[in-house]
């Protein structure tokens, strides 16, 4: 039994969405309470159960979002796991359903399953220096992670953000970023691919920033999340830095139907992306980034 | 421009001559200086004959190139730690972009002439110095193709997708929709 389902069937019958009799298929209705745009294209949504209780999660866990009438789609957790009131994701609109996601408006609801999949190893990495490597949307899979990191920040040597979006426009969370950028025990490092405006940051891949260092290779845990190209060239770059291939973990997507294992639908190889995944060790699946049409 | 009696000590501190030989650093020597430009300052201009190379101690520097009439496009900065410059070692020895300093740039410069003088005249340093500078300019090949791939952009409108990719989505998600969602898109295309 994969850890979400055991954790759901040992929860508080009082929380909805892990009540011991609950189906897995069926969606659970939320509110959504707010809504924040975050790009032209991508928004962030708070929900919280139609009745009442809390959800509980790992970092890098994600939730099949169901618009009424419309379609489900598989959406990492955003948020920040210690606090079980609220339900957050963060959606980019590039499609029928996250299209129409972005049309709900705060009162509205919405079906949600979850939550699935596996999560970053945050425990994994006590002692060691952390490292971020995000790029485009995703940043929002890996907050959970970061906020997880800084919470117990004494546990761990240095933690460096590394974040590479497309233009300065398209930097997510940036105010965030800024807030991070500020405290003297994290690292933020933000490239992008295409200056404009009055930018005077880096100007590059998010490569680049790996091969600059400010880590103790031998010594590092990495989360790398984004595009699939971009997560292959960046765990080539922190394994060419020294960082072993078993410390650095990847989230993959998949088109997903079950979002918990039963129907086969997002197969990656030998894996199903749903419930082995999506966040899997580098050196586990390295083959399989190789492997054109899989 | 400042040029202390003795760089040896910030040749070997830079990562770019990290573990030289003492032999080759005191060659290196001969041919440094140390510098200094304020931010909105240039190290060098596209099209200028390549004369010196950069390895920058502290501050960032933009490579860009300039268009008439609008801003400079900067096509990637370079940080404390790397190199700036290589057009020095390829003939026709003509820099290609413009470095602009962004803020204010301490940098180790190399006199070209001198140093592919004691390169030819040296085999060891002169292999020594390209075995050093081929990754650097390997790296930025392979980091400016993946720049151009364009990772972040927003995947293509489900118009302007493959007759292939069309079905497959279609077989991956179709079962997902709600069936009035579905029931739509046939009626749709029915023209009904
Ligand atoms: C485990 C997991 C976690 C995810 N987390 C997030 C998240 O936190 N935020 C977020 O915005 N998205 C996330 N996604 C991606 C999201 O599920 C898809 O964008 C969504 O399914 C698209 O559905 P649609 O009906 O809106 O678009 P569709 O009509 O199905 O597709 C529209 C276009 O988007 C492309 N597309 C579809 N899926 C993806 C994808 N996964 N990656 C890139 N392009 C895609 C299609 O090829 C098509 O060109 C995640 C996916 C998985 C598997
Ligand atoms: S989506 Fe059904 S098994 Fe993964």
């Amino acid at each position: 039994m994969n850890a979400p389902l055991r954790d759901a069937l040992h929860a508080p019958v009082r929380d909805p969405l892990h009540a011991p009799v609950r189906d897995p298929m069926v969606p659970v209705p939320f509110r959504i309470e707010k809504v924040r745009r975050d790009l032209s294209d991508t928004f962030t949504m708070e929900l919280v159960p139609e009745a009442g209780g809390e959800f509980a999660f790992q970092p890098g866990q994600f939730n099949m979002l169901y618009v009424f009438g419309v379609g489900e789609v598989p959406i990492s957790i955003s948020g920040d796991p210690a606090d079980r009131s609220v339900l957050v994701h963060t959606t980019r609109a590039v499609g029928q359903v996250t299209e129409a996601l972005d049309a709900l408006k705060p009162g509205d609801s919405l079906g949600v399953r979850g939550p699935f999949g596996t999560s970053w190893p945050v425990e994994s990495a006590f002692g060691h220096d952390l490292v971020f490597v995000a790029g485009g949307v995703g940043l929002a899979p890996l907050r959970p992670a970061i906020y997880q990191a800084m919470a117990n920040r004494q546990r761990f040597g240095r933690v460096i953000v590394l974040y590479g979006a497309r233009t300065p426009e398209d930097i997510l969370y940036k105010k965030e970023l800024e807030r991070w950028r500020g405290r003297f025990d994290l690292d933020v490092l933000v490239t992008v691919d295409r200056a404009t405006g009055k930018w005077g940051g880096n100007v590059g891949v998010v490569t680049n920033l790996i091969a600059r260092g400010g880590f103790d290779p031998l010594n590092t845990t990495s989360f790398v999340c984004g595009p699939e190209v971009m997560m292959r060239y960046a765990a080539q770059a922190l394994e060419k830095k020294g960082v072993d291939t078993g410390r650095i973990w990847v989230s993959v997507e998949r088109n997903m139907k079950c979002g918990c294992g039963l129907c086969g639908h997002c197969q990656w190889g030998p894996h199903f992306t749903c419930k082995d995944g999506p966040v899997f060790r580098y050196d586990r699946v390295a083959d399989l980034f190789q492997i054109r049409e899989l | 421009m400042v040029k202390p009696d003795n760089l040896a000590p910030l040749i070997e501190d830079h990562p770019f001559f990290k573990g030289v030989d003492t032999k080759l650093r005191d060659l290196l020597v001969g041919c440094a200086a140390n510098e200094r430009f304020e931010a909105g300052q240039f190290l060098f201009h596209e099209g200028q004959k390549a004369e010196k190379f950069y390895l920058i101690r502290a501050g960032t520097v933009a490579i860009e190139i300039d268009q008439p009439g609008r801003p400079p496009i900067v096509v990637e900065t370079i940080a404390e730690g790397e190199v700036a410059g290589w057009a020095w070692i390829v003939e026709p020895y003509r820099a290609t972009f413009d470095a602009r300093a962004v803020t204010l740039v301490r940098a180790l410069s190399f006199d070209a002439k001198c140093l592919r003088r004691k390169m030819e005249a040296d085999p060891t340093l002169g292999y020594d110095v390209l075995r050093r500078f081929v990754p650097i300019m390997a790296h930025r090949l392979s980091a400016a193709r993946l720049q151009m791939l364009d990772l972040y952009a927003p995947p293509k409108p489900a118009k302007e997708k493959t007759v292939k990719a069309e079905k497959a989505d279609k077989k991956s998600k179709g079962a997902n929709r709600a069936p009035d969602a579905r029931l739509k898109k046939a009626k749709k295309k029915d023209g009904k």
